[in-house]
């Protein structure tokens, strides 16, 4: 266990010395986007005198080394500050957005990823016939047309045409599990739509790439039927690249999806980074960065991890 | 027939059937879809408002960094916020009108320069206290003063001094302003408890309907305000919910979803328009789309030059292909009909030949750099490839540049000698003029520096005889017209639009959805 063990605790630190960097790199962006967040927030209403009130009131003119130190030290205990622009405590929005955004993550990868994997052993299992080329072209083509626009055609027969389930994705703690699944139930569909092929093809590959083992003949020959092999030899074989391609989507589910929450009006994140930016607020900027960072790295390395388990190399050295 | 017909207009004025069974059964009598739809919509207005029930209003314009705090009030969504549970003292109505609402009476000194407001009396917060002058005063006070980050600062600083006496609010102003009641419709200015000093986020005021919760750059939900002191408000509950793209607005209005939304884009209002469940909703307004040029700087600093600027701007083009119809066009000064005391002048319009004559005169050859970003207007890039075109005409050339949405507002506008931009109006010539005309103007941003200019916007302002007053706005908007650095193509329309289940629309003055006031001006119908 002594280097599969060894190779775990330098994957974790280096995902932490990742993320600090990362953290330094999300302070010096905010600091030289152009405009302040005195001038954002009053807008084309800025006067000289509102401007230099403001930029008093927000400290903005301290030097940028104490503002970062203060800054890291503070999100470590939890602590994000207040938003410049609204005064409310960030933790407190964020935690909210986040719930939101994990909400709609999860359920999207609930579907998506034992779809994906599914179809993946099924385009192999009937690889260059019509299923598998079925299967290709519908996933590649959904993956191909922009998410908005898959939104907006579902939206558009969805919930306007048939009146299946609301056009406006908003869910609030006031609801029933069923009613916010009613609610996210077309995003939910965008999503599974965009992350399917990616998933879908990687695993496809990567069993067909065992599939030429030695191993698998033997498999065929010893008389085990072509689903059994796939499923027992073939698919713990290629975990690794697959979870790889996993691990990515979900991170897509949990940072990208921002062009699908503005489509259905969803209370997630990246809608409210993209808020922040636009205002340059900036402490809730880095705070959403961080956060996405964090996701980000973390799901890498869990899908290192992963991998390094899944080697029986590793696992069970010499 | 005849009977049968009036039999189903009142059914459905009492709210017993809906607009699709309406058409339906008038179609039976041979009555047309369209016509159907207009007798189903006076039917319900003539039965008069509703109470109770649910309106549901899509917004444009609001985001999760939204303050709720009404002195920072900056976007549609914001000002929408505010009016439901605030009040000002005076509030624009239709036909240049103000009609009082906190303040029950104003008067002024003959020179204008003192000013009384009684307040009304038996008014309550929804805290339970009662409203005072003093809070009025300390509401004044919280939007001036050179700590401020009040929006309402420009309008706040000619005051001199502003006092209490009795139930009487009394403000002196440093130079005097006839204009003074129609600054105080300002959204800005809502009178707060103790002014708000403690907690401008409070929500707390005199309106109609209380905050039941906020949800910044997502969902407000308020409930009618039991204790309000008038009858105004109908529906129970009025629930905003914020949805920044226009496809997705306009589907939650087709779905059902909400019942009224505002901005509804140009380009596809007609289509919208001829859904049989939704009304869109035109209202003319002073909000203008402009090309800006900095009259002290090179080549702008030459006549010539603005002028064949302005009589190569081909300003029908524009009213058909960017605003499609919904607007009117304008004549190189900010002021439209909708101001009080408009005087029409002689339209300037396409004319290639002019615009060739005063280039050549100009002596100028190198184009001329117009910048431009898609957020200084919409589908402001196109209307700057027609402005090129129509100057090509011409023979003058002009040169654009893309710039970024991000930081079109500090970079671009009012720092670059020539861009696209907007303005969404002032209540008055005075406020409109002084606040971007004024030589001394922090928003000057065309540069127009004019000693008559400045000398009449001043005179004007102290003048109570309105024909004088008049006058004066007339040569004014004259000087502007051939001497300014505003250019100035198209007055945009407020385009809105609501479902069948909602009814009330009508007449209002100041901005989209009635003046922000449509979801407690409606009501509830089917």
């Amino acid at each position: 266990m002594a280097p599969a063990l060894k190779l775990l605790v330098q994957r974790v630190a280096l995902g932490l010395m990742l993320l600090f960097l990362v953290s330094a790199l999300i302070f010096v962006g905010t600091q030289i986007l152009p405009g302040d967040v005195a001038q954002s927030i009053l807008g084309q209403s800025a006067t000289p005198e509102a401007l230099a009130n403001l930029r008093q009131e927000l400290g903005l003119n301290e030097p940028a080394l104490t503002r970062y130190f203060d800054w890291l030290f503070n999100a470590l205990q939890g602590d994000f500050g207040t938003a410049l622009t609204n005064g409310q405590d960030i933790a407190h929005s964020v935690g909210n957005r986040l719930k939101n955004t994990l909400f709609l993550a999860f359920w999207a990868a609930v579907i998506a990823v034992p779809l994906a994997i599914f179809l993946g052993l099924l385009a192999v299992r009937f690889r260059d016939r019509w299923p598998d080329k079925l299967i290709s072209t519908v996933t590649l083509a959904s993956i191909s047309i922009p998410e908005f626009l898959i939104g907006y055609l579902i939206m558009y027969f969805v919930a306007v045409k048939l009146r299946w389930f609301p056009s406006v994705a908003m869910i609030n703690d006031g609801m029933s599990l069923g009613e916010k699944l009613s609610s996210i139930a077309m995003p939910v569909m965008v999503l599974t739509l965009v992350v399917l092929a990616h998933m879908m093809r990687m695993t496809r590959a990567a069993i067909l790439n065992v599939m030429q083992s030695a191993y698998i003949e033997t498999a065929e020959l010893k008389g085990l039927n072509r689903f059994q092999v796939i499923y027992r030899h073939a698919f713990p074989n290629s975990i690794a690249p697959i979870v790889n391609v996993v691990m990515l989507n979900l991170a897509y589910l949990v940072v990208g999806v921002v062009v699908v929450e503005v489509v259905f009006v969803y209370p997630g994140m990246g809608q409210y980074l993209v808020d922040h930016v636009s205002k340059r607020d900036v402490p809730v900027v880095q705070a959403c960065g961080l956060i996405f960072a964090a996701v980000y790295i973390g799901l890498n390395m869990v899908a290192d991890v992963v991998s390094i388990l899944t080697n029986p190399r590793l696992r069970h050295p010499k | 027939m005849t009977n049968h017909l009036n039999y189903l207009a009142a059914r459905a004025g009492a709210g017993k059937m809906s607009r699709r069974e309406f058409i339906g059964r008038a179609g039976a009598l041979g009555i047309g879809a369209a016509i159907a739809n207009t007798m189903f919509a006076q039917a319900v207005q003539a039965a008069g408002p509703q109470k109770g029930g649910t309106i549901k209003v899509g917004v444009n314009g609001s985001g999760s960094a939204d303050s709720l705090d009404p002195a920072l009030s900056a976007n549609q969504g914001q000002t929408l916020v505010t009016r439901m549970w605030g009040e000002p003292l005076l509030e624009l109505a239709p036909g240049n009108a103000i009609e009082p609402i906190l303040a029950e009476s104003y008067s002024s000194s003959p020179d204008a320069k003192v000013w009384t407001f009684k307040i009304r009396s038996g008014v309550t917060f929804s805290n339970g206290k009662t409203m005072t002058a003093d809070d009025v005063l300390a509401t004044m006070e919280r939007h001036s003063g050179d700590e401020t980050k009040s929006g309402a600062l420009g309008i706040m600083r000619g005051i001199q001094s502003m006092r209490v006496e009795g139930d009487e609010f009394i403000i002196e102003l440093e130079q005097p302003n006839a204009d003074l009641p129609y600054l105080m419709t300002d959204y800005h200015l809502l009178i707060q408890p103790g002014g708000g000093k403690d907690d401008p986020t409070a929500t707390i005021g005199t309106g109609p309907y209380v905050m039941k919760s906020a949800d910044p750059g997502v969902r407000f939900v308020f409930e009618k305000n039991e204790n309000y002191w008038r009858d105004f408000g109908n529906a129970g509950t009025i629930e905003l919910i914020v949805i920044n793209d226009d496809t997705a607005r306009v589907a939650a209005l087709q779905s059902g979803q909400v019942d009224l939304v505002n901005r509804v884009p140009p380009r596809t209002a007609g289509l919208i328009d001829r859904a049989p469940n939704i009304t869109v909703h035109k209202t003319a307004g002073p909000g203008h789309y402009v090309f800006i040029a900095h009259r002290d700087t090179a080549p702008f600093d030459n006549n010539d030059v603005m002028l064949a600027l302005k009589w190569g701007m081909n300003r029908q083009e524009m009213i058909d292909k960017i605003l499609f119809g919904y607007g009117s066009v304008g004549n190189d000064t900010p002021i439209n009909a909708s101001y009080p005391l408009f005087t029409p002048m002689e339209q300037r319009e396409y004319d290639p030949d002019k615009a060739a004559f005063h280039w050549k005169k100009s002596g100028r050859t190198d184009p001329v750099l117009l910048r431009t970003s898609d957020n200084s207007f919409p589908s402001a890039p196109d209307a700057a490839a027609l402005f090129q075109q129509s100057l090509g005409n011409a023979g003058i050339p002009l040169e654009i540049k893309r710039e970024p949405n991000d930081g079109y507002w500090s970079e671009v506008w009012n720092k670059q000698p020539f861009c696209t931009s907007y303005w969404s109006g002032r209540p008055v010539q005075d406020q409109m003029y002084s606040t971007a005309y004024l030589s001394t103007a922090d928003w000057n941003d065309t540069r127009f520096k004019n000693e008559t200019f400045d000398q009449l916007l001043l005179a004007a302002r102290a003048e109570l005889d309105q024909d004088k007053r008049k006058q004066m706005y007339a040569d004014m908007g004259m000087i502007l017209h051939n001497e300014g650095g505003l250019i100035c193509p198209m007055f945009n329309d407020f385009l809105d639009a609501s479902s069948d289940r909602v009814a009330g629309w009508g007449e209002s003055a100041g901005f989209g959805l009635m003046n922000y006031y449509a979801p407690m001006k409606m009501w509830v119908a089917a």
